[in-house]
């Protein structure tokens, strides 16, 4: 992606040249490979570390709550729905903000290529011809076809393209269909099962939380400054890492993104364990969709369906 | 709500709204039978969301 890199280096530079902005937040190379860091540049030479690549997973939008900067910002098709939903809950002002808009083919999954490697991975290269990404590390080298090596929600996004931006870094890239990829097919998958058989499926998913909280902080949407699983006066939730406890927090996370998660992933690419969290906000977006035709951020005119009364919201449920 | 809470695997016996003013004692009452008479007709009698003892300190 060095045509967008160079792109989004210059079209930064001119900005903060021209004083429009006082910051552009895009992404520098992490300390660990396949996880680029958020980084806010405020000077040439800082720009000049940016970097664009399949590997810019964090969503920028987490970091522009209540911000009184004015301030550039990259945004793929889910980061500009986040930004979007920022906008109309209050959070940033459009007129704060220049988005430069990244018309966006993916990222790559680093658990799913952790666990294909036969040892730590050292380097990541992608071929963008051939379309390929090879992994390689001490004694191993592994060479994959990207399309395999996506993360989940990326593989089944219909929103490629921002849906608001100043200016993109390219032509927008073709949308995959409804039609092409279910977004819905893991949902479903859990949908067919039983009740006994769901409960075991979120017992053997949340096995592994430690309660890191990562999915959390990473999420652009979890931006109270003080969240209910950290109050203690009074204290909702459990904080142990007993089952019960787990379950409880993420479920109520979850709860307080519906309507609003545009299912970008940040939350499952920022666990360290690999669960993939999106297994409980993927069905709030499901229903919301089918239940109020709602996909979150895709104006920043709406309030999310669940913050709004309509005499015609659906009420079967309540007998 | 509901939805997700069933998504977890929560059997649909066990959830139900309903919206009673306080005058509609009879209704109360009604929906009360009910959703005992749907809780015990469960073979699953475990109990979900109770924490009984800490598994860890
Ligand atoms: S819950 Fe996860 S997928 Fe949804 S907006 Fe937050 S970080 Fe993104
Ligand atoms: S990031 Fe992962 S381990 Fe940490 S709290 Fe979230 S789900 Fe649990």
């Amino acid at each position: 992606m060095k045509s967008y890199t160079e792109k989004i280096k210059e079209i930064s530079k001119g900005l903060l040249e021209e004083g429009k902005v006082d910051m552009v937040i895009g992404y520098r190379k992490g300390s660990v490979p396949l996880m680029h860091q958020p980084f806010f540049a405020q000077n040439q030479q800082e720009i000049d570390e940016f970097v664009w690549d399949s590997n810019c997973g964090l969503n920028l939008a987490n970091y522009v709550t209540d911000r009184q900067e004015k301030i550039g910002i990259l945004a793929t098709g889910c980061n500009s729905r986040n930004i979007a939903t920022h906008i109309v809950e209050g959070k940033i002002k459009r007129e704060q903000l220049y988005i430069i808009g990244i018309p966006c083919k993916g990222m790559l999954d680093r658990h799913k290529l952790a666990a294909m490697a036969d040892g730590p991975i050292t380097t990541v290269e992608e071929d963008e011809e051939k379309g390929t990404v090879t992994i390689s590390g001490d004694g191993f080298s592994e060479t994959v076809d990207k399309t395999e090596a996506l993360q989940q929600n990326c593989s089944i996004c219909v929103h490629r393209n921002p849906v608001i931006y100043d200016e993109l870094v390219a032509d927008e890239v073709k949308e995959q269909t409804r039609d092409e990829v279910d977004p819905y097919a893991g949902v479903k998958e859990i949908e067919a099962m039983s009740p006994e058989e769901k409960w075991a499926h979120f017992d053997d998913l949340l096995s592994a939380c430690i309660r890191c909280y990562a999915c959390r902080n990473a999420c652009p949407l979890c931006y109270c400054p003080l969240c209910f699983v950290d109050e203690s006066k009074p204290q909702w939730v459990g904080k142990s890492i007993d089952p019960t406890d787990v379950r409880t927090f993420h479920f109520l996370r979850a709860y307080h993104c519906a309507g609003r998660c545009t299912d970008c992933g940040a939350c499952v690419r920022a666990c360290p364990v690999g669960i993939n969290v999106r297994d409980f906000t993927k069905k709030l977006e499901k229903d919301c969709f089918e239940l109020y035709g709602w996909e979150a951020g895709m104006s920043t005119e709406q309030r999310p369906p669940l913050d709004t009364y309509k005499p015609d919201d659906p009420e079967e449920f309540i007998k | 709500m509901k939805n997700l809470l069933e998504h977890m695997g929560i059997e649909p016996e066990r959830l139900h709204f309903s919206w009673i003013s306080s005058a509609e004692s009879t209704k109360f009452v009604d929906v009360a039978t009910k959703v005992t008479e749907a809780v015990k007709s469960l073979e699953n009698k475990e109990k979900k969301f109770v924490k009984t003892k800490p598994k860890v300190a």
